[in-house]
């Protein structure tokens, strides 16, 4: 059965997790016990029944009636089965929002009717897009407080169309809805009957998902070397990870960065046996016919479909610390399978999410600020451009002293100049 | 000069199944762990979870052995055929494994137990300071996201400070699969290769991969008796209380944990495909039908999970 996994964005208050809540509730993939606490947790707190309580389960954030962190929920109707992340509105919170969304195909935007497209909206919509995550839904929620107003509704996806027009959004659609009623949720709305399109559900279930996976550069990022020092397996010596990238052939011609050293696939095994082909996100097993010096953080690619290899990188970064990112900050940076150190040798521009007007002479980056930024590495990175492929050319920066994740960075073709 | 292979496959083509994606997901987890940290260990319990967790980490280290050992925290509340069935699979594996009693810690003074209380939250300090004294600096456990409403929110590598607390309010963000596991020396990582499954997808890939459970996951007769709308099965530890009237009941277990607070449920399943019919059409979650534990508190797991439970 085909997934799908979808995050839910926009700003705080404007009816995430009740949504979320609604659509398990509506489509009856609630338990009962899980209801009935619900219930109760509502009671307590003198409300009615309130379901986005389903997905904030913090005490943190019943008590502040907030979402702080993302909630991933699990259901399935007959037509698909879904990975839902719920991420939290408030701006403190926009690094919980960006971990839900960079895994996500699609992205759920809510906008409260009565208060319109505001600047948390925006940054939500250009995260969404500066990650790749190819569908955005507008979800233009609690219709019952405008009167289910046509014109509110057709008022906010004009101005939502005339700021995604600037956004690389591939897929774009609106739902007038109301998530505490329940108005084109999972069922269509007879309140709303100037709604021709389908209920949310329905349009969840029907997207056209067209896989962002790359299938045709070859890309296996060394992950560990297997060597069992057992008498039956004297001298094995498979190379374990993940594929990123391409199918990855038995009998292939490879070479494996940073060396170059030719050499050819003698075998892609598992646990289960070999298999003739890998392809993403199988992780196998391969074996080399030439004995080389391999290891963790090597690339394995075909001979005539390299990445790139630099340590001049320039990404597009969110920050996601309180003490800004500056120039000549340096960090450790994770990236595949590779770790290595690094200074910002440039901040090129910070961007402005409400205008996504470029600001040049900007000197750092502050708390949930977007940039981009040139980078010098100690060792050359193996990377696609993100766009191309987003294991590949993706990658976060560690604070040395603090252990934090202090930024996500999506790289940019390095040909594609500053 | 291109590859020769530039087409695009056909759609559809190269689709790795559910079970598939998420087995191969926990396998890389598995690995950048061996990869990157000194002392790994792995909870087993004998449980269905800590059952899967182990048998997909030997997929990913194969034909390597596994590159750590195994620890169960023995609240000295068993189920004997699940003790027994720990000891066959560390056995056949040939894993090394390392048993931290709560009995140990209520000895040394370290926790003191109340009477009609169960042992389950004591559990914490035993496995904190074992952990402390095997230095361990990953901790590989089996929770799944969908058990829980705080365990929803968990992150995959979930850092503890050297009080082996959890701050769900200060997560460190995770994006795509890049994990960071750094820490300093007292503090460690949990690690749930199993976040993303849910309870079917145990159960399908039980089924799939014939994995071997304790029997008492299964349909059995067993004598019980009918506690806060629980059956809890007789043993050494849980005798019928006055007016409490003894079953004989067709039980399975849906969770396996301390004897005292996990109850069975009613069916007929002798067979993973039928647990898996039975599961999916249950109305009741796991941990609502089978756990004494999680319901006095309406925040119960995440009070635990803070102060360094699984
Ligand atoms: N009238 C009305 N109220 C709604 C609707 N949807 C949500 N609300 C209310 O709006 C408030 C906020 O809802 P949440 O679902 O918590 O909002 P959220 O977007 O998840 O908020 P954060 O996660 O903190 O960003 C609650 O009081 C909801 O009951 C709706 O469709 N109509
Ligand atoms: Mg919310």
């Amino acid at each position: 059965m085909e997934l799908l996994r979808f995050a839910t964005a926009g700003s705080v208050d404007d009816g995430k997790s009740t949504l979320i809540g609604r659509l398990l509730f509506d489509s009856k993939a609630i338990f009962e016990d899980q209801m009935e606490a619900v219930e109760q947790a509502s009671l307590r707190r003198g409300e009615v029944t309130n379901l986005a309580l389903l997905v904030d389960g913090l005490r943190a954030e019943r008590e502040q009636g907030i979402t702080i962190d993302v909630a991933y929920r699990y259901f399935a109707t007959p037509a698909r089965s879904f990975v839902i992340a719920d991420t939290p509105g408030h701006v403190q919170y926009t690094r919980n929002m960006v971990t839900g969304a960079s895994t996500a195909d699609l992205a759920l935007i809510l906008i409260d009717a009565r208060k319109g497209i505001v600047e948390q909206s925006r940054r939500h919509a250009f995260l969404a897009s500066l990650l790749r995550v190819p569908h955005l839904v507008v979800c233009v929620n609690k219709m019952d407080l405008v009167g289910y107003d046509q014109d509110v509704f057709n008022a906010i996806v004009e101005e939502f169309r005339a700021f995604a027009i600037r956004l690389e959004v591939s897929d774009l659609s609106f739902v007038p809805v109301s998530a505490l009623v329940g108005d084109n949720v999972v069922h269509r709305s007879a309140a709303m009957p100037w709604y021709e399109g389908s209920s949310l559900l329905h349009h969840l279930e029907t997207v056209h998902i067209a896989s962002d996976r790359n299938l045709i550069d070859v890309r296996f990022p060394v992950q560990y070397v297997i060597r069992p020092h057992r008498a039956e397996h004297h001298d094995y010596r498979g190379y374990a990870g993940q594929v990123a990238g391409g199918v990855l052939k038995a009998g292939d011609e490879v070479v494996v960065l940073p060396s170059g050293w030719p050499s050819t696939v003698a075998a892609i095994e598992t646990f289960d046996g070999p298999v003739a082909e890998a392809f993403a996100p199988m992780s196998v097993t391969v074996r080399l016919a030439d004995d080389l010096d391999v290891g963790r953080g090597d690339l394995i690619c075909r001979p005539h479909n390299r990445p790139h290899v630099g340590q001049d990188i320039e990404a597009m970064v969110c920050w996601m610390a309180d003490g800004a990112l500056k120039v000549g900050g340096r960090y450790a940076v994770h990236h595949t399978t590779r770790t290595a150190r690094a200074v910002v040798k440039d901040l090129i521009y910070r961007l402005d999410v409400n205008t996504l007007h470029r600001d040049e002479s900007a000197t750092d980056l502050g708390l949930n600020e977007i940039g981009r930024v040139r980078l010098r590495t100690t060792v050359p990175l193996f990377y696609d451009e993100y766009r191309r492929n987003r294991t590949m050319g993706s990658f976060i920066l560690v604070d040395e002293a603090t252990h934090a994740t202090v930024a996500a960075g999506m790289m940019l073709d390095p040909s594609h100049g500053g | 000069m291109t590859d020769t292979r530039t087409k695009p496959p056909p759609p559809g083509a190269y689709q790795l199944t559910q079970l598939r994606a998420l087995e191969s997901e926990a396998v890389h987890i598995f690995r950048e762990v061996a990869a990157t940290f000194e002392h790994p260990v792995l909870l087993f319990s004998g449980g269905k979870d800590s059952v899967v967790m182990l048998h997909v980490a030997r997929k990913a280290f194969w034909p390597a052995p596994l590159p750590f050992a195994v620890m169960h925290i023995d609240t000295g509340h068993n189920f004997p055929e699940v003790i027994e069935f720990r000891d066959r699979t560390v056995e056949e594996l040939g894993v090394r494994l390392v048993v931290a009693s709560v009995q140990a810690s209520i000895d040394a003074g370290r926790v003191a137990e109340r009477p009609g209380v169960s042992r389950n939250r004591l559990q914490t300090t035993t496995l904190l300071d074992a952990i402390a004294e095997h230095r361990f600096d990953a901790v590989f456990g089996g929770a799944r996201r969908d058990e829980e409403k705080a365990r929803a929110k968990e992150r995959v590598f979930s850092f503890r400070d050297e009080f082996g607390q959890w701050d769900p309010k200060n997560q460190r963000p995770e994006l795509w699969s890049l994990y960071n596991g750094r820490h300093q020396p007292g503090e460690h990582i949990r690690v749930f290769p199993l976040s993303n499954w849910t309870e079917l997808d145990i159960w399908r890939y039980v089924a799939g991969e014939e994995i071997d459970l304790p029997p008492l996951y299964y349909a059995h007769r067993r004598q019980v008796v009918r506690r806060d709308n629980m059956l809890m099965s007789l043993c050494e530890w849980i005798q019928p209380a006055e007016g409490e009237e003894v079953l004989e009941a067709l039980v399975r277990y849906r969770t396996v944990g301390d004897a005292t607070c996990t109850a069975a449920v009613e069916s007929a399943a002798t067979t993973a495909d039928a647990v898996i019919v039975e599961v999916a059409a249950t109305r009741i979650t796991e941990r609502g039908a089978t756990r004494a534990d999680d319901r006095f508190s309406e925040a119960a797991m995440e009070d635990r999970k803070k102060e360094g439970y699984f």
